[in-house]
């Protein structure tokens, strides 16, 4: 435990490099743990901008269907034939943003960001317990990242199948075109992503179980790195069955087999499956598909809990509660799969049991929701643009959440099930809310990451105008979908029936390229700001966890000299008794001082 | 003109943008000379203000989405007997959600607002509450409690076929990118099938067993008839890839899976008919054909044809994206009363009749 930085410059040296680190091994190849946080929160968030750019072309394409497009036609090429966008790539569209989104942003982006920076810091270790798992992991996303771009350049288009690809649609190169080549890079590139998952969280769960430093106690960690950690047991666990889910479709699209495909006549001839069930895929799928859902949203709810009590200047309420539902979410999330599938044909008994499992989430997210709603009750709120997202994140989530004991609801799914009411749903829930979480993330932590400050007035516009957009785009669409409008349809000028639905169709839009605009500032804070911000300072949100005793400037090894030990929580904020209305984490407890038993 | 006015759009918000970082940083002024990033009194007081806007504005844009289009979700006019439970059961959880959503977002942004920041105010250092916990971790309990229970109840009985009823067996055949009906004849039983047996020449084209008895009386049709208070169970293939038989207003929807029959019943209740003429129904009708009416002046404006008037169909619609035309897969329902129904089932022809 006593290690000092000579300690650390004789390690660097046992590779046999000269005393400064190259700029390959900085800034590429890097194993710090920091710059790999950095590195995927830019690689998120440039394919974050590809995955909104996606969605507002196809909002265009509802609002004003089949209206030739100058937009269209310089993005689409080929595809927008005289700028009229061709439906086979509006599903393409559809496929892609949804799987950027999930996966590469909210996930890798995400969890891959913060997990790495975060860890090491607040557990008071020199770095993850291996680095160079760290970089592959970092260069294996890098790489099924191109693979994915790479298949919109293909001359058929990219996966066309829905972000679910469910066989056949997905398995047939005649039933759409998007599931040939492109649905092949898909499959490669999940398939990397996952590894990288698998890579990432291994290397999670082994640090915060063996790096702590002295003092850290479980019990004492702040509820980002618990929230991480279990996300990552999460990731272990339920992964691997996409990857075999991923495997055997690659098996029944290139080599013949049947696990998914039956009797199948398409295109004037019978195929050669028998005996396969495309309900199989489906509950492989789910069983990653929904814990991936809490895979996007814990790490979003761990940085708004470190956020909300940093920022109101109080301890989180109900610490203990929080840990304990973060743990029944990650555990009941592993058990509830099958509500996305109420209606595919499996025995309707499953639906009642998972109809049950589903809707005991809805306890722990109500205990986590009144715990961040009762934390700013009586706070001293700093109201800096990391807590206004973190504000944000309660809000839509309680929107967004509150739906889900309708959609969870089998009786009540069979007629909203894939209907615009679901994308509400989700979007409010997860997406929204775990870009939310990510966006307060990057407001609080980017001093640390960069050593200076995002511009605030930047980021109240860029919260208060993303925030009206997001009710603006999602609110609606609830009314849509309760009138029965499918998602996923190219067009609705096909059914007079939804001729009324036009106009809110042209809200959503409207709203839909504001808040899409309004990216552009926030793209503008965070890089103007890597270089022209303020210069931060060694603790500028007056925060208790040991990140911020940590040097701006980054140095390997994370502190100059000892590790810091570790004497109480991380939630001292306003404790009687102190000066200061924060107590660091490394300070150690006053004489006749109780540490809270929690 | 679509993309003039996007660009309209942008600019508009480009300006905005820059107006009120104008504002923020003349503002910024008067209070605090360096914008080192971290929230001041000012700060805080303005967006606690601003949070009760917000407030204000989830409120508002609730009430303008009843008020615009509160008549459009399909929580009334149930065209089924077990539709009526569905809405009932959605009316109560709707109640529920808007109830806890108008408390909590109004505690949220209301603490967000009275605790804004200040100088030399210090926070309460309130950790714990086991009494609180149990407040509300009990009280969801309950509620949730009783919306499975009801939920559950709702479910079974709409997924448990009542085999007793004697329903009326109906086969629906998606394909890419279509329907097709199969009625299953004098004896209610459909013949065997597979689309290994599709033979285009003789015009079998559901695949079906032209050496089953049971096959002979079957009827192929493309619009489906569905007499008014009689139970019909589908059983429901595809021949290609999933799809889903989505019915809306009858609250059903199932997929349609390759090598497999999913099954769904229901009792139509209204006739075609009827429908049309609820209060709820003609005041859709008439609202979608004024828009139409608009929409095809536009269109003769341009040289265009001018769009057919709409008049309400019961629809079958493929809610499972399926491929290019997923979009326009779709079938009429025409639920009519028993003679009518006769009438019509009796001009069709026969699986035997119209095989080549």
């Amino acid at each position: 435990m006593s290690t000092h930085a000579v300690d650390i410059h004789a390690h660097d040296d046992g590779h046999g490099h000269h005393h400064k680190e190259t700029f390959v091994t900085k800034y590429i190849f890097s194993q710090d743990h920091k710059m790999i946080a950095k590195q995927y929160l830019i690689t998120g968030t440039i394919m974050g901008i590809v995955g909104v750019m996606m969605s507002l072309m196809f909002r265009i394409q509802i609002a004003w269907p089949e209206e030739p497009n100058i937009l269209f036609e310089a993005l689409l090429g080929k595809w927008a034939p005289g700028g009229v966008m061709d439906a086979d790539i509006y599903l393409a569209l559809v496929t892609i943003h949804g799987t950027i989104m999930v996966f590469f942003v909210l996930t890798a982006g995400l969890s891959g960001t913060f997990s790495n920076l975060l860890i090491p810091y607040q557990i008071g270790a020199r770095d993850m317990a291996s680095g160079f798992i760290n970089m592959l992991s970092y260069w294996i996303f890098f790489v099924s990242c191109v693979i994915m771009m790479g298949s919109l350049f293909l001359e058929a288009g990219p996966a066309a199948a829905g972000w679910t690809i469910y066989p056949p649609l997905s398995a047939l190169p005649m039933a759409q075109p998007g599931s040939g080549w492109g649905m092949t890079l898909w499959l490669i590139s999940m398939a990397l992503f996952i590894a990288q998952s698998l890579l990432g969280s291994l290397n999670y769960i082994v640090t915060v179980i063996n790096m702590r430093t002295k003092g850290m106690s479980m019990t004492r960690l702040p509820l980002t790195v618990w929230a991480f950690f279990v996300t990552a047991i999460i990731g272990v666990v339920s992964f691997p069955v996409l990857l075999s889910a991923a495997l055997l479709l690659i098996m029944d699209r290139s080599f013949g087999t049947s696990f998914f495909l039956s009797d199948i006549f398409i295109q004037g001839e019978v195929l050669h499956y028998q005996g396969g069930s495309p309900v199989l895929f489906e509950h492989l799928f789910w069983f990653l598909g929904h814990p991936e859902v809490y895979i996007v949203i814990l790490p979003a709810m761990g940085l708004v809990s470190e956020i909300m009590a940093t920022n109101s200047r109080k301890p989180i309420f109900g610490y203990r509660a929080m840990v304990a539902s973060i743990l029944a979410i990650a555990f009941l999330s592993t058990i509830v799969w099958g509500h996305h599938m109420f209606v595919s044909g499996m025995n309707p008994f499953l639906g009642s049991v998972f109809t049950f499992t589903t809707l005991l989430i809805a306890i722990p997210s109500a205990v986590k929701a009144f715990n961040w709603i009762t934390t700013i009750w009586r706070g001293n709120i700093q109201m800096n643009p990391a807590m206004l997202f973190a504000i944000g994140f309660v809000s839509t989530f309680i929107t967004g959440g509150l739906t889900g004991i309708i959609v969870g609801d089998s009786a009540l799914d069979i007629n909203v099930h894939d209907t615009y009411f679901v994308i509400a749903h989700f979007h409010l829930v997860m997406g929204i809310s775990a870009i939310y979480g990510m966006f307060a993330g990057i407001y609080h932590w980017y001093p640390k990451m960069f050593g200076r400050m995002m511009n605030k007035n930047l980021g109240y516009i860029h919260f208060w105008i993303t925030a009206i957009s997001a009710y603006g785009v999602f609110f609606p669409m609830h009314f849509i979908g309760m009138a029965g409008l499918p998602r996923r349809y190219y067009t609705n000028s096909a059914f007079p029936l939804f001729d009324d639905m036009t106009d809110v169709n042209i809200v959503i839009t409207v709203f839909a390229l504001i808040g899409g605009a309004i990216q552009l500032v926030y793209l503008y804070n965070f890089f103007v700001s890597i270089f022209y911000g303020k210069k931060a300072t060694m603790n500028p949100w007056r925060s208790t966890t040991l990140e911020w005793t940590t040097p701006v400037k980054h140095i390997h090894g994370n502190w100059p000299g000892e590790i810091p030990h570790v004497y109480r929580w991380s939630y001292d904020y306003s404790k009687p008794g102190h000066d200061d209305d924060f107590v660091p984490q490394n300070v150690p407890l006053k004489e006749g001082e109780e540490e809270l038993q929690h | 003109m679509t993309a003039l006015f996007i660009i309209i759009i942008v600019l508009f918000a480009a300006v905005a943008i820059w107006q009120m970082v104008k504002i923020f940083d003349l503002a910024q002024i008067k209070t605090d000379t360096s914008n080192n990033g971290i929230a001041t009194d000012y700060d805080n007081k303005v967006n606690g203000y601003l949070m009760l806007a917000f407030l204000a504005f989830i409120y508002i844009i609730t009430i303008i989405s009843f008020v615009y289009w509160g008549h459009l979700p399909l929580m009334s006019n149930a065209a089924s007997e077990h539709g009526a439970e569905v809405d009932n059961l959605m009316m109560i959880s709707m109640i529920v959600i808007f109830t806890v959503q108008i408390i909590t977002q109004f505690l949220l942004h209301y603490f967000a607002y009275k605790y804004r920041g200040e100088k030399g105010k210090k926070a309460l250092y309130f950790a714990d509450h086991n009494t609180l916990e149990a407040v509300w971790t009990i009280i969801p309990v309950i509620v949730l409690a009783g919306l499975i229970i009801y939920g559950l109840f709702t479910w079974n009985s709409i997924m448990n076929i009542d085999e007793d009823a004697d329903p009326m067996v109906v086969e629906l055949y998606a394909q890419q990118f279509g329907w097709t009906a199969r009625y299953a004849g004098q004896d209610n039983v459909l013949g065997l099938a597979n689309v290994r047996l599709i033979d285009i020449d003789k015009a079998n084209v559901l695949g079906i067993d032209e050496a089953d008895p049971n096959a002979a009386d079957d009827i192929i049709v493309k619009e489906l008839h569905l007499p008014v208070g009689k139970p019909v169970l589908f059983e429901i293939r595809s021949q290609d890839v999933l799809h889903s038989a989505y019915m809306p207003h009858f609250r059903a929807q199932m997929n349609c899976v390759p090598g497999m029959i999913t099954k769904f019943a229901f009792t139509p209740t209204l006739t075609t008919k009827e429908m049309r003429e609820t209060p709820e129904m003609i005041a859709k009708v008439e609202n979608i054909n004024n828009i139409r009416a608009e929409k095809s002046k536009e269109l003769l404006a341009k040289g265009e044809e001018e769009l057919d008037p709409y008049e309400f169909h019961y629809l079958l619609l493929c809610n499972k994206i399926c491929g290019k035309s997923h979009y326009n897969m779709q079938m009429n329902i025409i639920v009519e009363t028993q003679e009518e129904y006769d009438a019509w089932i009796a001009e069709q022809k026969t699986f035997k009749e119209s095989l080549n």
